[in-house]
């Protein structure tokens, strides 16, 4: 893209805009696809999300870490956004609620399998990994 | 007597002002949440335009086929109900507006030989439609003040089953519109099939589309659409209840308004029936008083002479022994 380095995202939940800026790239994660990243002057682009921990590049450099919890992605004009049932910023997670929560997943895990606990354990997984305390628990996901 | 009467009107003044402190908190509180509740209104628009949004350009790149979640079926035989109310009272023609609505609903789908469900969201609606005995889903309730997009995912889903089982052919809300804080009106919006709004929007959009080239999809666009569609019924259904939860404060802010208004009046009505009653009494207590003492005055002189006698009589009866 000649003109803007930048592009703009937008993150919205139900319940509000939690993230609205420019940004310069975007990694998410689409169900069946695998991780997606966006960069200025993506085709137009839509696809639904899976549970995730989604990095995105501010402009000043800082990556923004958020949870998605499922939802949707639309690129259009330039104009990322993500759509989610659930998103939460990185900081404003608590670590230590998010790991008590991964165990719990983890836990339950082992005594059942359905797609609900396996959808929970992807929850607690990307909200641990936003808040940026996955390192201690297991490193290489 | 008469004390007796002012001392019930007292009591009586007593409970109405502590009635009217009550409504006066409610009219207050619901007057606060009023400006909250509109907040959140607003902050859930931003999520319904963009799931709009990206609907219209899924169905706009004619990825939409022929789901009958968009296209409808060809017969409805039966329709389901969703009437938002409040779970508490006191809230003036809230609650009898959405649930008459819905009433003449399906009084209409009898009339014409169709059958009906009604999923009664908030306390008061079940209650009411259980009580006369119509034929009811699951119902939903507990959090008609401050909807969170839990409770409407629950619904939507619930909804969505319904529809995609064959069950009903076609879902109706029935809700209160929060129009401004002076205007509220009972509306009747479809749900299910999404069909009327997406192909009027197919029709608008086509040039946006055809400008905006063509869409990646990922996974495919039917599968995008299978977990889309459930979520636009989702933001339509927590659109709804966030309108509903800021029109009955709106209601209730009203309504108890109003109360506090006749309260004032009674407490003024008894107030002066009060001081009439008491007036009367201290006009009779004078007029007992003057009266007693008129008698006692005429019957002093007669004191006063016994008493002169009386002064005398030793005298005079020493005079005699």
């Amino acid at each position: 893209m000649s003109e803007a380095p930048g592009f703009r995202v937008e993150v919205v939940s139900p319940e509000r805009v939690v993230f609205s800026g420019e940004t310069t790239q975007i990694i998410t994660r689409t169900i069946g696809g695998g991780e997606i990243a966006f960069l200025p002057g993506h085709t137009s682009f839509l696809g639904a999300l899976t549970e995730n921990h989604t990095r995105v590049w501010l402009s000043d450099g800082t990556i923004m870490n958020l949870a998605i919890h499922g939802g949707f992605v639309e690129v259009s004009d330039n104009v990322v956004t993500l759509l989610s049932d659930g998103a939460e910023l990185g900081s404003e997670i608590d670590i230590e609620r998010a790991r008590r929560a991964l165990e719990r997943a983890e836990e339950l895990t082992r005594t059942e399998n359905s797609t609900e606990v396996e959808a929970s354990l992807r929850r607690a997984h990307a909200r641990l990994a936003a808040a940026g305390g996955l390192a201690g628990v297991n490193a290489g996901h | 007597m008469a004390g007796g009467q002012e001392r019930i009107l007292r009591g009586r003044i007593r409970s109405v002002q502590a009635t009217k402190k009550i409504t006066r908190a409610m009219e207050l509180i619901a007057g606060s949440r009023i400006v909250k509740a509109q907040q959140r209104v607003a902050a859930a628009v931003p999520y319904s335009e963009k799931i709009t949004d990206v609907v219209k350009h899924l169905s706009a790149g004619g990825a939409v086929g022929n789901s009958p979640f968009l296209a409808g079926r060809p017969e409805v035989k039966t329709t389901c109900y969703v009437a938002i109310t409040a779970d508490r009272g006191l809230c003036g023609g809230y609650n009898t507006g959405v649930l008459r609505a819905t009433e003449g609903e399906i009084k209409a789908d009898l009339a014409a030989g169709k059958n009906y469900i009604v999923v009664p969201v908030g306390r008061k609606a079940e209650g009411y439609l259980r009580f006369r005995g119509y034929n009811l889903g699951q119902g939903f309730a507990g959090f008609s003040d401050a909807p969170g997009h839990s409770n409407a995912a629950e619904i939507g889903k619930y909804v969505v089953d319904l529809f995609l089982t064959g069950q009903v052919d076609k879902v109706e809300l029935v809700y209160t519109r929060f129009v401004s804080a002076g205007t509220q009106e009972v509306v009747l919006r479809p749900l299910v099939p999404l069909g009327g709004d997406l192909t009027a929007a197919q029709a608008d959009d086509h040039g946006a589309a055809e400008a905006g080239g063509d869409y990646e999809y990922e996974p495919d666009p039917e599968g995008i659409l299978d977990t889309l569609l459930p979520r636009y019924v989702e933001a339509r259904v927590y659109a709804a209840l966030l309108n509903a939860a800021a029109s009955e404060h709106a209601f209730r802010q009203r309504a108890m308004k109003s109360a506090t208004d006749n309260a004032e009046e009674l407490i003024k009505n008894l107030s002066r029936t009060m001081n009439r009653a008491r007036q009367d009494s201290i006009t009779t207590e004078i007029m007992e008083i003057v009266g007693g003492a008129e008698a006692l005055s005429s019957g002093e002189d007669a004191i006063v002479i016994s008493s002169v006698f009386g002064m005398e009589n030793p005298f005079v009866s020493s005079d005699r022994v």
